[in-house]
């Protein structure tokens, strides 16, 4: 049974209303990269060990999501990094933090805890910042990530009925996560870096199972990922046949993120803001990357694009992913101080089905 | 009639082992290769979604299930059209779910086994985001009349809409198709109940659709297909009609209305519509008469090969056969001089025959994309010859087509690509559904020198919209060509063309194509051919702007109730620093050029395209670069002789909002009104946005605000300089002093603007921008002209006039009409308001025109003369 105990008292409606409220009245700016922070501190081997785990039997260099207990004070810094810059929404540091992630460094039975700690910590960064502009309020996303593995998309190539996870398992690993970061004190549920939408609905079912068995229902945000310049997502949807897909969530937000930068997501964001009836949100690389896996597109020139979109009427929400810093969001926050967000669109009622793409029946 | 059967969705059944035995071979034996190929081809044949079953005793369908669509997911061809999971097993439903990342179909579920399985298997549909079939099926059996259809149908949809939440939109009822003409005398009727179960459904369960398998109503002809396949086309002909918009429903087993022999049609549709007792057993006496119409219609194969070769083609394209179209086709050829008459002539008609049986419902679909396959496969056969028709040597241009993203149709596009092909042009064919920016990388990759875009479904024309905002966000320069079916000169004109400003042509026809592309690609046709395409385009504007109202009119008062509301108990006007008149008579031109926006100079010379980018155009390039030296010499003569001298004189006032008034005081003391400044309220229904009025930016009274205005011109002496020339026969320099006076007017308006902004109202006094934010408009406040979209009154001039005292001051005049003189003028109003923005205030009603009529002391019909443009109503007079 789910520990019960939640930081604060949480009431997911109140959320809902304030956001919405405030998404009414401005664009609301999301954190930037967590990953790219963490790098710049070079951490080794023995930094992500820390004293707890120094005789851990894998190689646990890269696990980012474990250094919210090895090196917490990194992560918080991080957090009021972004929260400095002018964030509404932080997210936590639990992007590869479900069981089935955790599994790539044997640590399966640490995901629960990983979650609660990365909400908690992000929770108590957010709070403090909060508290010195109420006027301001802050919230925490707790991040459902992708997993490592695809639930429509075969491992082998010739045997493309296999699949090595199951829908299932997925469930399941979901729910863990998601009651954990409940009961670490997030505000709300961002299930992200989505490409596969199979993965994304087995997250939402999860998410929806636990809020049943917590009792507390928060709002939920949802991105997905168009991988390459065909518009596509990795499992083959165009973007309007993904939001078909995932519609019946009722997300507050329905958005993109990562892979690609704003220039490449630019029509993809367009045609996102023409289908989606609820608010919408987009955290784009700072480009593609380079030679060196580094991406070098510079917060002015980035902030450019990103207030375009705003000012096209196309985003309520927006932040950065892989390769942006505070800069950047710093830059978004400025540039967007006076435009106005997205307004909703009506319309009309009709089935909206999916294959790979769209189909909507009159 | 023709909208009901354009949007029945076909769900193609062939993947369902109850019933192609086939399949079931191919799923019992486990050959899936050959099992994908069956769905594939279903949906190649135009079925919009596949219904999958794997209900067989000898079966673990669960396991086929699963292993059949985690194989379709990785056959994009396949997968790219939704999927209804079809089992009466709930757990093998729920396993073919966990398998599907669209928006899949359940079918189906029922009260059948009572409210408690009903509500949980629901529940679940829902939180995996599926749309459902719902079978009037309840406890005590399946429904079979009319009235217990809807009964059942009304109670599943209140327990599904109103106690779980379900998306009503995402239910399709299966309100039961049973066999007509069995002889027994009670299922006579079943016909007519499930027609009229479905009105009553439609009309009174909002949003659901109704669906059903077609084959059922026929059973009791089985062996007898020719009339099976009456009796199916007979009995959507009218259940469509009572609104059934889907349907489990075999092609191949579907005959077109207007073919069915009179005898068996009416025999058909006696049984169907039960007109009387003996209905069923006249089809059953006349039935064998046509069991053999398959031989007999091999028979018919031989006389409609007797037939003319253009009715030959005609019944090759409506019945879908490709058998003996190349040779038809080859005959065709011969008859004609060219091989594109063929397209143009037997080809065409041939395919206008199937859209007008398509439009009056008598063909469905899946027949109509079989039409298409034989037309395509005639095109490509007169290709070759086509080809070789084409003189040698360079093309005439080349020319980008592709059906827009989300559309596949591509007939027309294809015929347009071949008639252009045929005229020499190159045609670069991006095929179809094709996004933007390919579209229009590949135009700048290829260097195109136009883009053709086509599309057949509603959605397409948005798609279009799309496009043309793209080019013109990327500065594209070519013309925009835009066909097909669903495509309008009333759309291109109100939609498309405001877009884009560098041609948009509606192109009604692929005979006229040839015709819009040679005047295009001609320079000296081109811009005559613009010119005039674009005056059509504003007088249909025109009408439709007068046919009716985009969005809904509200009252004047509901407008005003929805004001823009500014805080004015937070936020204190900035007071002049200096009140009252100041003329301008020795700005010089040396200053002002520095503030010229150069785009619109090169706009009159019909170059198009951005200063400065302009001068570096691969084609007008060298044109511009020489426009604009002589521009440049020609304002160092003016400046060196001192013979065009720009005028400009502004005022600051204290004011206030009065209603939609602004009411212009003669000093601080606020007691004499010096004249009214009258604006007007948008008005038209506004959720999100408030209904502007340019008062709305002025401070009621209580708080001291104020507000300005400006009359501007590039010089008296325009006029005179301009008969000069004309008199030396030179009308190149007779257009350029217009055209330079005329952006000195300009720039004069922006540079005094910014000396108002920084020094007279000095409310910006730290402001820094380039030329280019000028032209932006970075900065505080607005200077709306009179007779532009947020003033749109043009006798409001006058006050300015009035106001300034212009003509005795500077000299410069209003017309009778309120047409500035010289030309190169303007004059408009200052706000200083950090909110204040341009809008446009569009239609008005008649209770707000003789409101103002009332408040500019004008009668109604003078009012309603000077706002004609802006009239949402006919007025009396």
């Amino acid at each position: 049974m789910p520990n019960k105990q939640i930081t604060t008292a949480i009431n997911g409606s109140a959320i809902a209303d304030a956001l919405k409220t405030a998404m009414q009245q401005r664009i609301l700016i999301l954190d930037g990269a967590m990953g790219t922070m963490i790098q710049q501190h070079k951490f080794e081997e023995e930094d992500y060990r820390g004293e707890r785990f120094k005789d851990w039997h894998v190689l646990i260099k890269g696990n980012n999501d474990l250094l919210s207990l090895t090196q917490p004070e990194v992560i918080r810094q991080i957090h009021r990094e972004y929260l400095d810059a002018g964030a509404d929404i932080i997210e936590t540091n639990t992007f590869n933090a479900t069981t089935i992630s955790m599994e790539d460094y044997d640590m399966a039975s640490l995901s629960r805890e990983i979650n609660v700690e990365s909400a908690r910590l992000a929770r108590a960064v957010c709070d403090e910042v909060t508290a010195k502009d109420p006027s301001k309020p802050r919230y925490v996303a707790g991040v459902l990530g992708p997993t490592s593995k695809t639930c429509s998309i075969s491992p082998d190539v010739n045997d493309p009925g296999y699949r090595n996870v199951s829908f299932d398992q997925l469930v399941a690993a979901y729910i863990e996560s998601t009651e954990a970061l409940i009961e670490g004190g997030a505000h709300l549920i961002l299930i992200e870096t989505i490409f596969d939408t199979l993965n994304a609905k087995a997250a939402a079912y999860g998410v929806e199972e636990a809020f049943e068995r917590t009792g507390i229902t928060l709002p939920v945000m949802i991105s997905g990922t168009i991988t390459d310049a065909s518009g596509r997502t990795l499992s083959g949807q165009t973007t309007e046949a993904f939001y078909n897909s995932i519609r019946h969530i009722k997300p507050i937000s329905i958005g993109l993120n990562c892979a690609l930068g704003p220039d490449l997501l630019r029509a993809y964001v367009e045609e996102l803001s023409r289908v989606c009836e609820t608010y919408t949100s987009v955290h784009p690389n700072a480009g593609l990357p380079n030679e060196f896996g580094e991406y070098d597109l510079e917060a002015p020139e980035m902030a450019k694009e990103i207030i375009d979109w705003g000012k096209e009427g196309f985003i309520n929400i927006v932040g950065g992913c892989c390769g942006t810093t505070p800069e950047h969001i710093r830059a978004f926050v400025k540039g967007l101080e006076q435009v106005a967000p997205r307004t909703l669109p009506e319309l009309e009622v009709r089935m909206r089905l999916a294959g790979l793409e769209a189909c909507n029946l009159n | 009639m023709t909208q009901s059967t354009a949007i029945f969705t076909n769900v193609g059944e062939r993947t369902n082992v109850t019933g192609s035995a086939r399949f079931k071979r191919l799923i019992l034996e486990e050959d899936y290769e050959a099992a994908l190929d069956v769905a594939r081809s279903q949906v190649e044949n135009g079925a919009q979604v596949i219904d999958i079953n794997m209900d067989e005793a000898m079966l673990d369908s669960k396991a086929a299930m699963v292993k059949f669509l985690n194989l379709i997911a990785s056959e994009p061809d396949i997968s790219r059209v939704p999927i209804m999971v079809d089992s009466s097993k709930w757990e093998v439903i729920e396993a073919g779910l966990k398998c599907i990342q669209g928006k899949a179909i359940v079918n189906s579920i029922s009260l059948k086994e009572g409210r408690e399985p009903f509500e949980r298997q629901a529940k679940i549909i829902k939180r995996f985001g599926a749309a459902v079939v719902v079978m009037a099926f309840d406890e005590t059996g399946q429904a079979e009349t009319a009235d217990r259809k809807f009964e059942i149908c009304e109670r599943s949809y209140r327990i599904l809409v109103d106690e779980l939440g379900f998306p009503p939109e995402d239910i399709i009822f299966d309100p039961n198709i049973f066999a007509v003409a069995t002889g027994i005398e009670e299922h006579d009727n079943y016909a007519v109940e499930f027609i009229e179960g479905t009105r009553r459904i439609k009309q009174n369960l909002p949003h659901c659709k109704v669906s059903g398998g077609v084959s059922n109503v026929s059973f009791s002809f089985r062996g007898n297909n020719p009339v099976r396949e009456a009796i199916h086309s007979v009995f959507l002909y009218h259940a469509i009609q009572a609104g059934m918009d889907m349907g489990i429903v075999n092609a191949g087993q579907l005959t077109v209305y207007d073919d069915i022999p009179d005898e068996l049609r009416k025999a058909v549709e006696d049984v169907i519509l039960n007109t009387d007792p003996g209905a069923g057993e006249r089809l059953v006496d006349i039935a064998p008469n046509y069991s053999g119409m398959a031989q007999a219609e091999k028979a018919e194969d031989q006389e409609w090969r007797s037939w003319p070769v253009a009715k030959r083609l005609e019944h090759a394209l409506v019945k879908g056969i490709t058998e003996f179209i190349e040779e038809d086709t080859e005959a065709c050829r011969q008859q004609f001089d060219k091989p594109i008459e063929v397209i143009e002539g037997p080809l065409m008609d041939g395919m206008n025959v199937v859209g007008d049986l398509f439009g009056a419902g008598k063909m469905f679909l899946p027949q109509v994309v079989k039409s298409a396959r034989v037309m395509k496969r005639a095109v490509a056969y007169l290709d070759p010859y086509i080809e070789a028709e084409k003189q040698a040597g360079q093309s005439n241009g080349k020319i980008i087509m592709a059906t827009v993203k989300g559309d596949v149709h591509d007939i027309g596009k294809n015929i347009v690509g071949v008639v252009l092909q045929c005229n020499n042009y190159e045609v670069v064919d991006l095929g179809v559904m094709v996004p933007a920016e390919k579209i229009l990388q590949t135009a700048i990759d290829e260097n195109a020198d136009a883009i053709g875009l086509s599309g057949l479904i509603t959605p397409s024309l948005d798609e279009m919209v799309h496009v043309a905002k793209e080019m013109t966000r990327r500065g594209f320069e070519i013309p925009l060509l835009i066909g097909g079916a669903t495509t309008s000169k009333a759309h291109t004109a109100v939609k498309i063309e405001p877009q884009y400003d560098k041609g948009v042509v509606y192109v009604n026809n692929a005979s006229r194509a040839v015709g819009v592309v040679s005047s295009l690609l001609s320079a000296t046709q081109k811009p005559g051919f613009l010119e005039k395409t674009a005056g059509e385009y504003v007088k249909v504007r025109e009408q439709q702007a007068r046919k009716k109202p985009r969005s809904k009119p509200v009252t004047l008062a509901r407008a005003r109730d929805n004001a823009v509301k500014l805080d004015w108990d937070n936020y204190t006007p900035p007071v002049p620093k200096k009140l009252g008149i100041t003329e301008f008579k020795d700005v010089s031109i040396a200053t002002l050029r520095e503030y010229i926006d150069w785009t619109p100079f090169f706009m009159t010379w019909t170059l198009a395209g951005k200063y400065p980018r302009i001068l570096e155009d691969e084609v007008v390039g060298e044109e511009a670069q020489k426009l604009f030296a002589d521009a440049n010499a020609m304002l160092d003569e003016l400046s060196a002789k001192g013979s065009l001298q720009p005028l400009g004189v502004i005022g600051l006032f204290p004011a206030n909002r009065v209603g939609d008034d602004i009411e212009i005081y003669r000093d601080e003391r606020r007691s004499e009104v010096l004249l009214k400044s009258c604006q007007l309220r948008q008005q038209t229904e506004k959720t999100d946005f408030p209904n502007y009025c340019l008062a709305d930016y002025i401070a009621p009274k209580g708080t001291p605000d104020y507000f300005g205005a400006f009359a501007v011109t590039g010089g008296l002496e325009e006029d005179d300089l301009a008969e000069v020339f004309e008199q030396q026969q030179d009308d190149y320099n007779k257009i350029m002093v217009k055209a330079v006076a005329d952006r000195l007017a300009e720039a004069f308006a922006e540079y005094l603007h910014e000396q108002v902004r920084k020094q007279y109202w000095g409310f910006a006094e730290d402001e820094k921008l380039s030329n280019e934010e000028l032209i932006r408009e970075n900065y505080q406040g607005i200077r709306p002209a009179p007779g532009y979209p947020a003033c749109p009154e043009h006798t409001e001039k006058d006050k300015i006039w009035q106001l300034l005292d212009v003509e005795s001051r500077i000299g410069m005049k209003l017309t009778s009409s309120y047409a500035m003189w010289p030309g190169a003028a303007v004059s408009g109003w200052y706000f200083s308001h950090p909110d204040s923005k341009y809008f446009a205030v569009a239609a008005i009603q008649q209770d707000q025109v003789e409101d103002y009529a009332k408040r500019s002391n004008m009668t109604l019909a003078d009012a309603e003369r000077w706002l004609s443009p802006n009239l949402g109503y006919e007025p009396q007079s």
